[in-house]
């Protein structure tokens, strides 16, 4: 059947539609792409949030001609009121994708089961693997993507309007745009995002969407009462709380490995960055083999659980 | 060819056994219906030639070991297990690309050919379709998919009976070309009576009737006897007697068609009468276990 003629057009036709994407990576790539449809919260409750924080941002514009105005300030005073607004802006972005992440997880491999689509799903050439990695790239990768691009699309806006406000007031905007330094900021937040929430929270989202394949009902509470009942029963029985502080020490997200100054903003740029006392750390590679171990744990438990 | 091979099939799920060697071939280019009552192991069958459950016993789905292999069985195995499978969220739009970007069989223009006979949009969801009109989304996914074994799970529970009809005769018409094979389950047997090439009733895990149609129409007649020859027909033998409009029905398995014909009008049963019959009877009844070839 596969003469010569009708063989070329068809892959060129393939080749036209999807160019970078090979025949191999294309069930990933099609898998990474319908969990964008269904869970159109990955990207809508990041803008909103953005919305919200530009709409904020407007009633307080006036305070930026202020704080420059106001020569008396130290420098690192007049830093911390102009960029203060940037930090919080990155902050609670990043902590809305890292809410998603967390439900997003909890729900990819256990909706899929309640509402028995699992079963055409499975009608289709896609292994257990490619779609649980698919859905693992979505707190991994995806998420922390979109919430950088946000992040640094809304800082830019906020800058202009306070730089439109600044040159309004007769003003010359150099010192603000040498204060809030938006590109060494994104690159803080960039380096954050890779470390903490990519590498850092690796096994969290790999033990959630475990339990997710896992759970036939409140996968909520299954992720989390298991490692309580483990730190309780550990404080009552052996007076210790090394789990607590295991816990504790991921959900922290590793700050003393990331970089040097703990407790202030990660998007301080005068902070010292630590990329290679961070590689060293033991915790990140054993993070990062819990996560790979979940993740195939997940894929064999979705090749033996059916709808629910 | 045989598309599906099994011997020896076993299931069993904790102390309920769903399957008890089960031996069962069905040859390319046949419509098999699979007929048997509420849990009989009519699933359990179809989810392990799928590779859903692990099992016992030898079975072999196109050659391959269908636990072991079905990622790559998947390419040329299609199913629609149950309705009401494809996600709620999902647009008609988004359905046809995702599967036109997972698999390398499937023909988009077959698709949208199938899906413009129809009166679904394609910016519709899932969710505000009716459910016959899921239904022939799902069908139009699936037949746009070149497959060489169709399984379908109870494929027109809850439609109506115009939707039901269509969907035989789409699949009929517009799928079936004798290199293809289709197994089907269904309750509702009457309508798939003329689909069908080979029949097989299944129950308690156990496969009790195995026939094709022709083998079927040959070795099946009912007679509705005229009282005063009740006596007489009730010395042939019947699998089984009912009655209707204040006649007796009688049904035989392998008696000569003219010695019938003496009795009443003869005519050929309806898989729904025989499978009563036989489902009816006691399963060490000797019309219980015949065994036809299936092929």
């Amino acid at each position: 059947m596969n003469t010569p003629s009708n063989a070329v057009p068809e892959s060129f036709t393939d080749a036209k539609v999807t160019p970078p994407v090979t025949r191999a990576t294309r069930p990933f790539y099609s898998s990474v792409k319908r969990e964008l449809w269904e869970y159109r919260s990955i990207y809508l409750a990041p803008l909103a949030i953005a919305g919200v924080i530009l709409l904020g941002n407007l009633f307080v514009l006036g305070a930026v001609p202020r704080a420059l105005r106001n020569a008396s300030l130290d420098p690192a005073l007049q830093r911390e009121a102009l960029a203060r607004p940037y930090h919080f802006a990155a902050a609670l972005i990043m902590g809305v994708a890292f809410i998603v992440s967390i439900f997003y997880s909890l729900d990819a491999l256990y909706g899929e089961r309640r509402d028995r689509s699992i079963l055409f799903w499975k009608s289709l050439p896609v292994s257990d693997l490619t779609t649980v990695l698919a859905k693992a790239t979505i707190p991994l990768l995806v998420l922390p993507v979109v919430a950088f691009a946000i992040t640094v699309v809304t800082q830019s806006i906020m800058l202009l309007l306070s730089s439109l406000v600044v040159l309004a007031s007769g003003l010359s905007v150099t010192t603000l745009w040498t204060q809030i330094a938006v590109y060494r900021s994104s690159m803080m937040l960039l380096y954050h995002l890779v470390t903490v929430h990519m590498l850092w929270y690796a096994p969290i989202y790999a033990w959630l969407l475990l339990i997710s394949a896992w759970a036939r009902r409140a996968p909520f509470l299954w992720a989390v009462l298991p490692p309580l009942a483990i730190g309780i029963f550990e404080r009552i029985v052996f007076h210790s709380s090394h789990f607590a502080a295991l816990m504790h020490y991921r959900i922290g997200g590793g700050r003393e490995a990331v970089d040097s100054m703990q407790g202030n903003s990660p998007l301080d740029p005068h902070m010292h960055l630590t990329p290679g006392a961070f590689l060293a750390t033991p915790g990140l590679w054993i993070g990062l083999i819990c996560a790979a171990l979940f993740l195939i744990a997940a894929a064999r438990l979705r090749r033996h659980r059916g709808p629910i | 060819m045989t598309v599906i091979e099994a011997r020896g099939l076993r299931k069993a799920f904790g102390k309920t056994i769903a399957l008890d060697g089960v031996d069962l071939r069905v040859e390319e280019g046949r419509i098999l219906g699979l007929i048997g009552p509420n849990g009989a192991g009519k699933t359990t069958a179809l989810d392990a030639v799928l590779g859903l459950i692990p099992y016992e016993g030898n079975l072999k789905v196109l050659g391959r070991d269908p636990w072991k292999e079905r990622d790559l069985l998947m390419r040329d195995v299609c199913f629609i297990a149950d309705v009401a499978v494809l996600p709620r969220w999902i647009k008609v739009s988004e359905a046809v690309d995702y599967v036109a970007g997972v698999h390398p069989r499937f023909d988009r223009a077959k698709a949208e050919v199938f899906l413009a006979k129809t009166t679904i949009r394609h910016t519709s969801k899932v969710r505000e379709l009716s459910k016959g009109m899921v239904a022939q989304l799902h069908l139009a996914l699936v037949m746009a998919i070149d497959a060489r074994l169709l399984v379908l799970d109870e494929p027109t529970l809850g439609l109506d009976i115009l939707y039901r009809k269509q969907f035989y005769d789409s699949l009929l018409n517009d799928y079936f070309d004798r290199t293809r094979t289709i197994v089907v389950t269904t309750h509702q047997v009457e309508e798939v009576q003329h689909v069908l090439t080979d029949l097989m009733f299944i129950n308690r895990g156990r496969i009790v009737l195995n026939c094709s149609m022709e083998e079927f129409e040959t070795r099946y007649a009912e007679v509705t006897v005229r009282p005063e020859q009740l006596a007489a027909a009730r010395a042939l033998k019947p699998i089984h007697e009912r009655q209707a409009l204040g006649r007796s029905v009688l049904l035989f398995d392998r008696v000569d068609r003219q010695k019938l014909a003496a009795l009443g009008e003869v005519r050929t049963p309806g898989i729904a009468d025989l499978f009563v019959a036989v489902m009816g009877n006691n399963p060490g009844n000797p019309a219980g276990q015949a065994q036809g070839a299936a092929q």
